[in-house]
């Protein structure tokens, strides 16, 4: 597999998400800078790390959403390619419409950063094939605006395709609709999530339960 | 706002905070009346907060060299050699004045400035701290301080994306009128890659980077070098304001830069902005500099010259670059979308010299300016005090009672609501969440760590403030001896009031002298610190606050020691513990008890320090304990009811109402030790051989923490514990 990570200015889990793919030994992993109109040949996986991109002092995403690496983006993703956003590369996936949905602040108002406990809702070929179906694992997550809203219909529509990802056990953190943390795309090629799989791929920093994710993504299976 | 220039003379010198004697010392230094913006860039440097005036005599006595310190006091920040290549960069600064006055931008550019002082030095930053302080008494103000401070640290470190480890917070009714926001920061370098603020030769050109050049924030360093008072709130000079994103671009654009060999030295605009950054980097070359303020990039129009000298915009850099590097600086600055102009250059002759509209504004003889600041040996005295511990026998106090109470103040109770709202995870290296002994973050790509602590305790410094800075020291070396680190360094955080007062001037004196004798005693060089003075409302300082910044190494991340246990597990007590009452926490929460009334502090005795310290190392490296907590605030019935909470435990203290003191007295040099049961005797055995007093407090069981006859179940008490703070949090728009 051949890993593009996204670097928008102010950007800032870039580093931790290399290191996370780097650990399952892809083909390749580069860092793509965000003026660029144009994806690298051979490129797999497009991934756009956690942050505060242009500073968010707008809607979060919003101005990064318009930048030239997004729209290229969209159309690798319109031609298949996986693209995966976590965090703030969620709420970007949103803001572009790669991914359904809005991330609005937090329900409690208060930027919250702590471990979260989490349901592997299914079983995903390119990106949790790896966990058991139901699996709880406890990711952290950092934001302030992870709080997930789609209107009803589409709420049952993700229901209906199987397009949620992560749920949010025990105490819903941010107020979220249904208790989502991460959903896919209708074709399940574009993965967006609130929490850090990244944070979590070393036993003594806090445990591994995100290592299942990159190592799907890294090697396989994809069926 | 157009800038309309004043007569200079002694009236106005005398709004600029500048004294009667000082300015007639200008007059005599340059043999004619300065114009306004030398009167500006005299009143910039020469004020308390950046001269240090009060405080330089005092300062110097400070041990500040040791075999790790590759840089002390005086740049931007202090370094230590960690091993292997690697350095360690940090310093803690406070921004106290600003977050009174405006606590979210306040103290957002608190953190700002802090990081910009490690990421100068070619480091990058890798943590940070804070060590917070508020009043009690009107609570809607307390709320709305903490509540925005809160916000305003949060959103800057987690914007710019450095893990927050937590600190401490402390509310007492002296900061009621000056909240304190002391912030600490650390950072990585390669210790051959480490960049210092001193310009090397002449005619080089003088660089700025990074944010343009606003009003904000003109005279800041004089607010901070001025008392409040209260009816004069509108005429505060205005805060500057943060802009994280900013600050992470400046970052990343830096380390590009010096990574690309063009920077020769480099100097962020703090305090004072361009005067102090461009006297600084020519002073510390001992040559002189020409500066041109029509290339300074400007963000409002018809700025005057005195304007542009004074303002304190954050995110801005002043660099010196190689000759032949300007293309690559400007491209990578380019590309991150910053700033970059060459606004001047150095020069061979002693001057400072700054032009506008063609215009010579300033021509100041610069060496006098970077070090002839005026320095004062001010009168003080430290009031010995000999009133003994009050008695407490007449209020029958009940244990539990008192450690729930305890337990549930603010002061006491858990800052986990507080953490949560600071990004404290990222990086991927942070090595267990904050509410520990001391923060602990991974050394990237080793698996060696770096602890870090803040620590004081306030009312023992007001008390007797050489015991209040031994104290202080002390109580950091512990913090890090009990996650399992040796302690390396630190750095000071000097917060008092007005120094001009005899009183005040003795608590400075004594703490610094208590700081020295510590930070001899236990191998503690000074590399770094702030101090910020006249932390006064209407004529009433607040407490004597040193507060310090202790790091230390942790070798192997393996050897971390946390405050862990599990049931059947056994506690025991390590160390002297006649039960001091003095100046305790129970005196001061339960009892209203404070001040010269509470009577003496816990005396420290270093000897009984390091050889507890012996015992806890050396029962670590053998594995014979399963984690540990030092006893500080409370007593130790506090710091088992810590364990007792974090790990969802019971146990049973065998004590009644007499044994008070012993429970909840603050003897220093204590520590609780877990340890399996069949460790028991080899940990007794080494204390002996140690000759520490040694004694067994009882084994963890399930569920209730039971005093004599008394219990409650832990998690009643870890509720009450958890939710103490949440009512500063609850109205939340």
């Amino acid at each position: 597999m051949n890993v593009g990570i996204v670097i928008f200015p102010g950007s800032n889990c870039d580093q931790d998400l290399y290191r996370a793919f780097k650990k399952f030994n892809p083909n390749k992993v580069e860092f793509l800078w965000h003026k660029i109109s144009k994806l690298p040949k051979g490129l797999d996986v497009c991934a756009i790390p956690g942050g505060f991109s242009f500073g968010d002092y707008l809607r979060t995403g919003a101005i990064a959403s318009r930048s030239p690496i997004i729209r290229a983006i969209v159309e690798f993703a319109n031609s298949g390619g996986f693209v995966l956003g976590i965090c703030n590369g969620f709420q970007i996936l949103c803001e572009c419409g790669l991914l359904p949905g809005v991330l609005i602040r937090n329900q409690s108002t208060r930027f919250i950063c702590k471990d979260q406990e989490l349901m592997i809702c299914n079983r995903d070929p390119l990106f949790t094939s790896l966990y058991q179906k139901n699996a709880k694992v406890s990711f952290p997550i950092a934001h302030h605006d992870g709080n997930y809203l789609v209107d009803p219909s589409t709420h049952q529509l993700l229901l209906d395709n199987n397009q949620i990802a992560f749920k949010y056990l025990k105490q819903n953190p941010n107020g979220s609709i249904g208790d989502i943390a991460g959903v896919y795309s209708k074709n399940h090629r574009v993965l967006g999530l609130m929490p850090h799989p990244e944070r979590r791929v070393d036993s003594k920093i806090g445990g591994c339960d995100g290592e299942p994710l990159f190592k799907n993504i890294c090697q396989g299976p994809y069926y | 706002m157009i800038f309309s220039a004043k007569i200079v003379d002694i009236e106005l010198a005398r709004s600029h905070g500048l004294t009667d004697d000082e300015y007639n010392s200008i007059l005599n230094l340059i043999n004619r009346k300065p114009t306004i913006t030398e009167l500006g860039v005299f009143s910039a440097m020469w004020n308390e907060h950046c001269s240090y005036k009060s405080t330089k005599k005092w300062l110097r006595t400070l041990p500040t060299k040791g075999s790790k310190v590759i840089c002390g006091p005086g740049e931007n920040a202090g370094i230590i050699d960690i091993g292997d290549g690697d350095a360690l960069v940090f310093k803690i600064e406070s921004h106290n004045h600003p977050s009174y006055i405006d606590p979210f931008q306040g103290s957002a550019t608190g953190v700002g400035g802090i990081l910009r002082d490690i990421f100068t030095m070619g480091a990058r930053p890798i943590a940070t701290m804070n060590a917070l302080s508020f009043g009690c008494k009107d609570k809607k103000k307390v709320t709305h301080l903490l509540s925005e401070v809160i916000k305003g640290i949060g959103s800057y470190g987690n914007s710019f994306g450095v893990p927050n480890l937590g600190g401490e917070l402390r509310f007492d009714e002296s900061y009621e009128g000056n909240c304190l926001v002391n912030v600490f920061a650390a950072g990585l370098v390669k210790s051959n890659k480490i960049f210092y603020s001193g310009a090397t030769s002449t005619n080089l050109p003088v660089v700025y980077l990074g944010a343009k050049t606003g009003r904000d924030g003109i005279g800041g360093a004089t607010m901070a070098s001025s008392e409040f008072i209260s009816e004069k709130e509108a005429e505060r000079p205005a805060v500057q304001i943060g802009d994280p994103f900013m600050e992470k671009c400046l970052l990343e654009a830096c380390l590009e830069l010096m990574e690309a060999e063009a920077v020769i030295s480099i100097q962020d605009m703090g305090a004072a902005g361009l005067t102090c950054s461009a006297v600084e980097m020519a002073g510390k070359g001992k040559l002189g500099m020409i500066l041109d303020l029509n290339k300074v990039p400007t963000r409002e129009s018809e700025m005057h010259a005195y304007e542009m000298m004074l303002s304190e915009s954050q995110e801005r850099m002043l660099m010196t670059l190689k000759p032949g590097k300007e293309k690559i600086a400007r491209a990578i600055f380019k590309k991150w979308d910053l700033d970059f102009a060459i606004v001047g250059k150095t020069i061979k002759e002693d001057r400072f010299k700054v032009f506008h509209n063609s215009n010579l504004e300033v021509d100041l003889p610069l060496q006098a300016l970077s070090t002839m600041s005026p320095e004062y040996d001010r009168k003080w005295r430290i009031n010995q005090n000999h009133i003994k511990t009050p008695s407490i026998q007449k209020y029958n106090l009940q244990p539990l009672k008192c450690l729930t109470a305890l337990l549930s103040s603010p002061n006491y109770s858990s800052r986990k609501i507080i953490w949560e709202q600071f990004d404290h995870m990222v990086m991927a290296n942070t090595v267990r969440p904050p509410g520990s002994n001391a923060g602990v973050i991974r050394i990237p790509e080793t698996n060696k760590a770096i602890a870090c602590s803040l620590d004081c305790t306030p009312r023992y410094c007001s008390q007797d403030p050489h015991l209040g800075g031994k104290q202080a020291v002390t109580e950091g070396f512990r913090n890090l001896i009990i996650t399992g680190a040796s302690p390396l360094a630190i750095t000071n955080n000097l917060n008092f009031g007005n120094p001009e007062k005899t009183d005040v001037m003795g608590q400075i004196v004594g703490c610094i002298q208590g700081i020295s004798e510590a930070s001899i005693a236990l191998d503690l060089p000074v590399v770094s610190g702030n101090v910020s003075l006249y932390n006064e409302t209407d004529g009433i300082p607040i407490l004597a606050t040193p507060t310090i910044g202790t790091v230390g190494l942790i070798k192997s991340i393996d050897d971390l020691i946390l405050i862990k246990a599990t049931t059947t597990d056994c506690l025991y007590l390590i160390g002297d513990n006649p039960g001091h009452l003095g100046q305790s926490s129970l005196l001061r929460e339960i009892l209203g008890i404070s001040g010269k009334k509470a009577g003496p502090a816990p005396e420290i005795e270093f000897s009984k320090e390091l050889d507890a310290a012996k015992l806890i190392n050396e029962l670590n490296a053998e594995k014979k304990i399963v984690g540990g907590h030092d006893i500080s605030d409370g007593g130790l019935m506090l710091a088992t009811a810590e364990i007792c909470i974090l790990n969802n435990l019971g146990i049973k203290i065998d004590a009644s109402e007499s044994d008070i003191c012993w429970l909840f007295g603050e003897d220093q040099g204590l520590y609780l030790l877990v340890c399996e049961e069949k460790n028991q005797i080899d940990l007794e055995q080494a204390a002996r051989r140690l000759q520490i007093p040694c004694q067994k407090l009882g084994t963890f069981g399930e569920k209730l923490i039971e005093i004599g006859n008394d219990q409650i179940p832990v998690s009643e008490l870890k509720k009450l514990h958890e939710t103490g703070l949440d009512h500063f949090f609850s109205a939340s728009v």
